[in-house]
């Protein structure tokens, strides 16, 4: 999967696009690796920008939950934005809301992201 | 055949409190004040009925606390003297509660059990299901697990019990059943499939004249092995019904209750609409959920099926104790 990235300030932004589904939620995972891994106590926040993902499955969700451990353990922040109304409804009924710090758009989560 | 459940709460049973009474109660008379208020309110006993009804399960009614037991009806007038339960958890005490009233003491019955493994919660009712102490039943107790024996009669052991299992007086055999192994009784087809478990567990398929029950409970999936989801796919295939443990949410699943053994409303969906399932029920019921909480998630489980819907629909239920699903 092609993650578009872009630096604001020390915020890195991802935009994964369309499904991340069983077939695609490794390959989401696979891309996200490089910015996980960047995503410490030193390096800046991360923040994933969802205007893109068309739906997310219970795999995709899993890969979610397995950057948040990662970057939680390296001390680092992430979050999610821009989610389109399914989407958030997903992540809202899996408790996925609660894991992760969402907003409404990208620009609310650079400001609160301190960009 | 018919499906009903007589315990459907995980790990532990639990009752409603006064507290839980006097909230459902308030609740209804809200109701009722605001609907007197426009000249609707129930009159007479049809239009009260209707009321009740219209108040939504988790005022009108309660999930109910019994641990996991479910009866499944073969509806085999030629073996109308055996009956098929899955698990003997708190809810079996009702059950044989209700088969000695149908058939005395003096008639005797078959209960064929098909245990998930032998966690407590699953074996606790045993030792209160009375058609256990009265001569001539036979009560036949399947599993897949070689300590089955082992664990009924600990349990009926003393300090824990006082009558111990060899005075009981039904004829009680235990018959331990190969992983994989598919058999037949009471003219029922049944298979079996290993799960992710503490000690395994073992969901059981049951099939007759075209339809079909899955029941799998306490199921820890990881959909990340592809093999393995295909496992369940597979026994879930076009099934009429399946019993699914809906315990945890999904985050809490994949995160804090990893490794806990059992599963989340999410996966039920997902396995269900790969395999082409009818009908998810979901069961073992988080001990913490009160009634609204419950009927929160089916509503959520509702709305998740219908977003991701590719095929035709799924139903999607929430068990309770008392529930009775007509295949």
């Amino acid at each position: 999967m092609e993650l578009g990235s872009r630096q604001v300030n020390a915020i890195t932004v991802v935009a994964p696009k369309g499904r991340i589904d069983h077939a695609q939620a490794p390959l989401f995972q696979e891309a996200m690796k490089p910015h996980v891994a960047a995503c410490t106590i030193n390096g800046g926040p991360l923040l994933i920008d969802f205007s893109g993902v068309d739906y997310i499955s219970s795999m995709g969700l899993r890969a979610l939950m397995l950057i948040a451990r990662s970057v939680t353990a390296q001390k680092g922040t992430v979050a999610i934005a821009a989610l389109k109304p399914t989407v958030r409804e997903v992540l809202e009924i899996s408790r996925f809301h609660l894991v992760f710090k969402v907003y409404d758009t990208v620009d609310d989560g650079l400001i609160a992201l301190g960009a | 055949m018919k499906v009903r459940f007589w315990g459907t709460r995980g790990s532990i049973p639990v009752s409603i409190t006064a507290k839980d009474v006097r909230a459902k109660i308030g609740a209804a008379l809200r109701v009722a004040r605001d609907r007197a208020a426009t000249g609707e309110f129930p009159g007479n006993d049809v239009e009260i009925e209707r009321f009740i009804d219209d108040l939504g399960f988790s005022v009108s009614g309660t999930y109910g606390g019994h641990s996991s037991c479910v009866e499944i009806e073969t509806g085999n007038e030629d073996a109308a003297n055996e009956h098929l339960l899955c698990d003997m958890g708190s809810g079996v005490r009702a059950y044989g509660q209700r088969m000695m009233e149908r058939y005395g003491p003096t008639r005797p019955q078959t209960y064929h059990v098909f245990m998930s493994h032998v966690h407590w919660d699953h074996i606790m009712g045993f030792p209160f299901f009375t058609p256990v102490y009265i001569p001539g039943n036979r009560i036949v107790i399947h599993g897949c697990h070689a300590e089955l024996e082992f664990a009924f009669k600990r349990q009926q052991a003393a300090p824990s019990f006082p009558v111990d299992f060899s005075l009981l007086a039904s004829n009680i055999e235990f018959d331990v059943i190969a992983p994989g192994e598919t058999r037949s009784v009471a003219g029922i087809t049944v298979r079996n499939l290993k799960q992710h478990h503490s000690g395994d567990s073992y969901g059981w398929r049951f099939e007759r004249a075209g339809k079909s029950v899955v029941y799998s409970t306490d199921s820890e999936h990881r959909l990340e092995n592809a093999e393995e989801t295909q496992l369940f796919v597979d026994f879930f295939h076009n099934a009429d019904l399946v019993i699914f443990d809906a315990m945890y949410s999904l985050a809490d699943a994949v995160s804090v209750k990893a490794d806990w053994g059992h599963s989340s409303n999410i996966f039920g969906v997902e396995l269900c609409q790969m395999a082409g399932a009818r009908r998810l029920c979901m069961f073992h019921h988080e001990p913490a959920y009160d009634d609204s909480r419950i009927d929160s998630v089916l509503a959520e489980t509702r709305r998740f099926e219908e977003i991701t819907r590719e095929a035709s629909a799924l139903e999607v239920l929430s068990a309770w104790d008392g529930l009775e699903i007509v295949l």
